[in-house]
């Protein structure tokens, strides 16, 4: 059989999600980014909520998610996407409104409005990148930044006894009482990127059916930080990230 | 015995040449363009084992930039 009586549209099993514009990502090749705006693209429109959603965009790489797929957005001051996030589904409580963060975002700058929008159990969907760097500003440390791990301002690794602990925030989310469905998945390999679909779709449905706070934290890359390629990015991931953030469900009422 | 046929087709344009599907393709069906690159100077996938592709979707999974599409056929 020849390739063109394959490719015809009867035959189509995968196609380029329809709410993602058509428009180059500024990302670097092979950031964990794409696939979770892909991810985010595939589930809203599969449940029927393009109309319906609205998003917090974060500061960080992710700062121009509004631009990438296309539902409402809004752009929030650096760590305030859940404050945002907050007075929209209060006002909207029919919408189904969801931040979308990376761990600076979420865990430095905007440790308190995260962590106080998960116990006050705001109606909301909080997705968290964790790449275990600042990518955006150059590869700095972060608070999730595993110890010994070497980033611009940590050269010789993160130490302890200097640079403390890193930070495992959606493990303290977990023991909130706002929050509903706490997991923590990646997007490394073809199952991963399959079962953080199921993590998001089962998020936005809680929040559609007024459960409370969903976090679906993602494990993800940021090869140009880490300074490998991205196939290598992958493979250390695999190797040092998931025993400090092991996958799974942290919480599921 | 049924025989799975796929096929993939890639936005040139849109790819940035990571890698990604052709570590994800189980049947090494996808490669990045030696010397061929897009309007950004990146080598983009291609199928360059065509006849081995399954369909499966492993790469369209996995691509960040959303650039692949897949379809696949079941031949008698």
């Amino acid at each position: 059989m020849e390739i063109q009586d394959i490719i015809r549209p009867e035959n189509k099993v995968y196609s380029t999600p329809e709410l993602l514009d058509n428009v180059h990502m500024h990302y670097c090749p092979g950031c964990s980014h794409g696939v979770i705006h892909k991810l985010l693209a595939e589930v809203i429109a599969e449940m029927g909520l393009t109309e319906k959603t609205v998003g917090i965009s974060p500061v960080g790489c992710a700062v121009f998610a509004y631009n990438y797929i296309d539902v409402d957005w809004v752009e929030a001051a650096h760590g305030r996407a859940p404050a945002v996030a907050t007075a929209i589904s209060r006002l909207w409580p029919e919408d189904v409104v969801f931040t979308y963060q990376g761990d600076g975002d979420m865990s430095a700058i905007g440790t308190a409005e995260s962590i106080h929008a998960a116990n006050r159990g705001e109606n909301i969907v909080m997705v968290f990148v964790n790449n275990a760097i600042y990518g955006m500003t150059g590869g700095q440390m972060a608070p999730t930044t595993l110890v010994g791990q070497k980033t611009a301002t940590t050269p010789y690794g993160r130490r302890v006894d200097l640079n403390g602990h890193p930070l495992e925030i959606t493990n303290l989310m977990a023991i909130l009482d706002g929050t509903c469905y706490v997991t923590r998945q990646s997007v490394h390999t073809p199952a991963n990127v399959r079962k953080t679909k199921a993590a998001l779709k089962k998020a936005f449905q809680n929040a559609l059916d007024k459960k409370g706070t969903s976090v679906v934290e993602v494990v993800a890359t940021c090869n140009s930080g880490w300074k490998m390629s991205p196939e290598k990015a992958n493979e250390w991931m695999a190797e040092h990230m998931f025993a400090k953030y092991p996958l799974g469900d942290l919480k599921n009422e | 015995m049924a025989k799975v046929k796929g096929a993939v087709t890639v936005n040139v344009e849109r790819c940035k040449g990571c890698n990604l599907c052709v570590v994800a393709c189980p049947t090494d069906t996808l490669s990045l363009q030696a010397n061929e690159v897009n309007d950004r100077g990146y080598h983009y996938a291609y199928m360059a084992n065509p006849d081995a592709c399954i369909g499966c979707c492993s790469c369209a999974w996995v691509c960040p930039d959303a650039c692949i599409e897949v379809y696949r056929v079941t031949a008698n």
